[in-house]
């Protein structure tokens, strides 16, 4: 596997994995769409070698890249672009609600808080 | 076979895009939905018949080999699971048609539709025979469920739906990590050829990617401590929503954890599930017995059984299996009776809250005996199918002298009847405290909510009835499972019909 693509699988997931850890959810988001491409990066690295385009009649089958990884990428990347739309009807339903996209405390941390002071 | 395997997953799916395009036709729309469903549920019980009988069987799609194309196998272990999984939706989709009118029904437009859609990525996630596929039906599944969660808009429903979405977003992504480790180590992700060449893996690697698809399926099946997204979530969506989401989703990701672990020897893991396990079911139990609302209590048992599935797979045992097995599928009925049952009081209390209402058992003597069935079940009290379940678990950990976690299962089942207690004493007992009014919903509509409920009981009470033939069954399913050898012939020589 080249370097090149190990840092940025590497970079990616930093700063996605950061992104998801706030409040707000179009962070979250952005955090998810990186990490998404994170994912995909590390898929087609799992493939080996890069070669030719894996197309019947253009190349022998033995300077191909391997085509199985493309086409689980292929379907990830197709499911992780309808996430990021639903996600992005989320923030916005959130929005109309409270006037912000943050992501509110659960019912039991509100419980625990009033139970202290 | 091919056609009964590709029925239980093609014919929800077409019978969803169908209901979705009759949404002005409430008639025609529910038709089409149940019948969807039926057949797929027919088609899963007929496979239950034709394996019992004639042994493991693979459908290739396409005809592609095991290494390349998706294989589904329908082995013992997922045909025992599959035809209980869609009774459960079948039920629940009878008792949203009758409870639609009222506050607390699902939008309807979207219910039948997305229901059928879950149904689909149900019967994938059960059959499919590799790691990717895997991957889409639990998408399927979850995309269904983020809709369905969070689709009337209320403010409540939003706050816990951003929480359960990013989380399980967060699960599916690292799967999709995990897929690419695991081709990245193998060159397959087909199941049957992992469980071949994962024990032949450096100890590190093979861990590795045995803890890696543990905290991915651990998510899913809300285990201690990846549970955070459940008890918050899952009482906000209407009753009919959360009785599905209680019954199956965490069971699909404890059914893939059983299958992928056992498949490919992750026995070492097990001492460290042991413990999750424990820590699991007390933490469920207790969060229980801090509320104060029907769907809350209930939504915590729901964590803490998890943790006698895992137990069951920790063990690493042939009698450990069974139990998980024979828990999974008396489980899922019981967890969705005892919600359509809260849905049954909310109908007729106006709130699930436990102070605010009371003394429903002299005025709906039915509703206390719908209740009272599962919820003894639920506790693990004989002769119920609970008790048969919770006993296989707790003699395997027996057999294989693991007294702590014995000692912390036998404790958390009596804080699992004292919860239930409380819900008794809150809902059953005393006086009606606050005079909210029933909710006004027809009589038609009432007698199916009843009739759907009944079904249900009905069922839990013939797997506690056939508990001989079920416990032989879930023990040649483990048996199965654990050889690993029946599961590699089947899908790299399963003939094609």
């Amino acid at each position: 596997m080249s370097i090149a693509l190990l840092f940025t699988i590497g970079g990616l997931t930093t700063v996605g994995l950061y992104l998801i850890t706030a409040r707000s959810m179009s962070r979250i988001l952005l955090g998810f769409a990186l990490l998404g491409h994170a994912a995909v990066l590390a898929l087609l690295a799992s493939g080996g070698p890069p070669g030719a385009a894996p197309i019947t009649n253009q190349s022998t089958p033995a300077e191909i890249a391997n085509p199985v990884p493309q086409a689980l990428a292929l379907t990830a990347i197709v499911i992780s672009f309808g996430l990021t739309l639903f996600l992005l009807a989320l923030a916005r339903r959130q929005q109309v609600l409270s006037g912000d996209d943050l992501v509110e405390d659960d019912l039991e941390d509100h419980r625990i808080a009033e139970g202290t002071t | 076979m091919n056609l009964l395997v590709t029925t239980t997953v093609i014919a929800p799916i077409l019978a969803a895009a169908a209901a979705l395009l009759l949404r002005a036709h409430p008639k025609s729309r529910d038709v089409v939905t149940i019948v969807g469903i039926g057949l797929a549920t027919l088609a899963s019980y007929a496979m239950l018949i034709d394996v019992n009988a004639n042994g493991s069987q693979t459908v290739r799609v396409g005809g592609w080999a095991p290494e390349l194309g998706i294989v589904l196998v329908a082995d013992l272990f997922a045909v025992l699971v599959l035809p209980i999984a869609l009774s459960i939706i079948l039920v629940v989709e009878i008792f949203a048609i009758g409870q639609r009118r009222t506050a607390w029904g699902a939008n309807p437009e979207l219910a039948g539709p997305l229901l059928g859609v879950l149904t689909g990525g149900v019967s994938l996630a059960i059959l499919t025979g590799d790691l990717f596929t895997l991957f889409v039906a639990f998408e399927l599944i979850l995309v269904s469920s983020y809709v369905l969660l969070t689709h009337q808009g209320q403010r409540d429903q939003i706050r816990s739906g951003m929480t359960y979405v990013v989380m399980n977003l967060l699960a599916s992504t690292l799967f999709l990590f995990g897929v690419a480790f695991v081709y990245a180590a193998t060159g397959t992700i087909n199941l049957a050829l992992l469980a071949e060449r994962i024990p032949e893996l450096d100890s590190g690697v093979r861990l590795g990617i045995g803890a890696w698809f543990f905290v991915v399926f651990g998510t899913k099946a809300a285990v201690f401590p990846l549970f955070s997204w459940l008890p918050d979530s899952y009482p906000t969506a209407p009753t009919t929503i959360t009785a599905v989401f209680a019954g199956l989703l965490t069971k699909i990701g404890i059914y893939s954890m059983i299958r992928f672990h056992t498949l490919t020897g992750m026995d070492e893991l097990g001492p460290i599930m042991l413990v999750i396990a424990g820590i699991t079911m007390v933490v469920g139990a207790l969060g229980a017995l801090a509320q104060s609302d029907i769907k809350r209590i209930l939504s915590f048992h729901v964590i803490s059984q998890i943790g006698y599935m895992l137990m069951g797979l920790g063990l690493f045992s042939a009698a450990g299996t069974t139990g998980a097995i024979l828990f999974l599928l008396h489980h899922m009925p019981v967890k969705t009776v005892l919600f359509l049952v809260g849905g049954l009081i909310e109908n007729h209390e106006g709130t699930s809250s436990l102070s605010r209402s009371g003394g429903l058992a002299a005025r709906k003597p039915v509703i206390a005996v719908l209740f009272a069935i599962p919820a003894l079940s639920l506790a693990g009290l004989p002769p119920f199918s609970g008790f048969v379940a919770k006993f296989a678990v707790i003699s395997a950990g027996i057999d294989e002298s693991a007294v702590a976690i014995v000692v912390v299962a036998l404790f958390a089942g009596i804080l699992t009847l004292l919860s239930m207690t409380k819900i008794w004493l809150g809902v059953f007992w005393g006086t009606d405290a606050d005079g909210l009014e029933a909710v006004p919903t027809a009589a038609n509509n009432r007698r199916l909510m009843f009739a759907a409920t009944g079904l249900a009981v009905a069922g839990t009470l013939t797997i506690s009835f056939f508990a001989g033939s079920v416990f032989d069954l879930s023990q040649r399913a483990a048996e199965e499972l654990r050889s690993s050898d029946a599961y590699i012939t089947t899908v790299t020589e399963g003939a094609q019909e």
